[in-house]
């Protein structure tokens, strides 16, 4: 079956979507990247969604979720590299994600994760 | 339905030259060809004729819609066009088939002068014919024209929201005039591509060019504020004139933890200082 990779660097997990999303796939990842972080207990997570130009309201609750749940689980969440067109697509399905940080690219996203982790 | 006669189109055919004359004489004496060039008009006056001939040789059909028709709609089109460039109006541009009626029907009533009934129903197909392709040449124009009506106002909505670079990793938006739903919409699309072109940190939007903030217009903001935030992006509004302060408290809008500032240089001021950049005065 097909997996999106959860990476890991150090204390912080790596996720990298590379392929168009669908609701399999993400629930997925969802329970996979839970596991992974009760296993490896992961301080922070990355996402990186600058290849993804395809969103709809499903795969927007999803990255809400994944945010949520990784927050309750002691890691912190930053989304990486969205792409204009899903930017405007989220803001007009009404889904801001509140509460999820964001950053341009890759490597603010890990600056900023650390900032976070060491405010934590 | 009847036709016209081989005898009529062999006195088009005939008398081209001279009907071609007095067409472009009584084109000119209408006005109808201010703006265009006189080898121009000559040019496609003759092409008309040409084809009109042609397509009536080829017998048959009245119906402009037939293909045998096809070289003179397109000669048509093209000419609509370019007048509608120029600036022409509607009528001006269907003089140019109306003008050929008079000199047509002179020639007409000289062929026919022995046969009264043969003359009026050769003039009534004669009109008909022409008529139709003048309302195909309105209806031509007409497309034209609002083709360049569409290019004008899609141009002035790129125009009108140009993204500035203040600094390294701040850009800047002014705004200027009404915010509705098509234009925030390019605006936010110019916006977020070039924050992901340029990789910018911040951006400012300065909404001093916007005479009035009501609801909806605010709720337009906060999209394109949020859209920069899921992108990474920071954004601070600026530009907030008293009364629309005053206006945004009164309709009790939440700028939900919006960063709004005054004027411009706040804004940068801001910015430089997020960016850990400092100014000094040097002496």
């Amino acid at each position: 079956m097909e997996r999106i990779p959860i990476l890991q660097m150090g204390e912080f997990l790596l996720v990298t979507i590379q392929v168009d999303m669908h609701d399999q796939l993400a629930l997925t990842l969802q329970d996979d990247l839970s596991e992974r972080i009760n296993r490896t207990s992961a301080r922070g997570v990355l996402i990186d969604i600058s290849a993804l130009d395809m969103v709809d309201s499903f795969i927007g609750r999803m990255i809400g979720t994944i945010s949520g749940l990784s927050r309750i689980m002691d890691a912190q969440t930053v989304l990486v590299g969205m792409q204009p067109a899903v930017a405007i697509t989220l803001v007009e399905l009404g889904m801001t994600l509140p509460g999820v940080a964001t950053a341009l690219n890759v490597e603010r996203g890990m600056k900023l994760l650390r900032e976070r982790v060491e405010n934590s | 339905m009847a036709t016209l006669h081989a005898t009529t189109v062999q006195a088009l055919q005939s008398n081209k030259l001279s009907l071609l004359t007095t067409w472009i004489e009584s084109l000119e004496a209408s006005g109808a060809t201010r703006n265009v060039k006189e080898a121009d008009l000559k040019q496609q006056a003759n092409d008309f004729l040409n084809t009109l001939i042609a397509a009536l040789e080829q017998g048959g059909s009245q119906n402009v819609n037939h293909e045998n028709w096809a070289e003179t709609r397109v000669l048509l089109e093209k000419l609509s066009h370019s007048r509608a460039l120029v600036g022409q109006d509607s009528q001006q541009t269907a003089s140019f088939i109306f003008a050929l009626k008079g000199p047509l029907f002179a020639l007409l009533q000289r062929e026919y002068a022995e046969q009264p009934a043969q003359l009026a129903e050769q003039l009534w197909e004669i009109s008909e014919l022409l008529d139709a392709l003048g309302m195909h040449t309105i209806r031509t124009f007409q497309k034209s024209r609002e083709l360049v009506i569409k290019r004008q106002q899609e141009e002035l909505l790129e125009l009108s929201t140009p993204v500035v670079k203040l600094w390294d990793g701040v850009l800047a938006l002014p705004m200027i005039g009404t915010l509705d739903s098509q234009r925030t919409q390019v605006v936010m699309e110019s916006l977020l591509q070039r924050i992901v072109d340029t990789g910018a940190e911040i951006a400012i939007i300065d909404i001093t060019g916007v005479p009035t903030v009501d609801t909806l217009v605010a709720q337009h903001l906060l999209k394109t504020v949020t859209a920069i935030r899921l992108m990474g992006a920071d954004c601070i509004i600026s530009g907030v004139r008293p009364q629309i302060a005053q206006t945004i408290v009164h309709l009790g809008l939440d700028l939900q933890g919006v960063v709004t500032k005054a004027n411009l240089a706040d804004a940068l001021a801001l910015s430089l200082k997020r960016l850990g950049v400092t100014v000094t005065k040097a002496v």
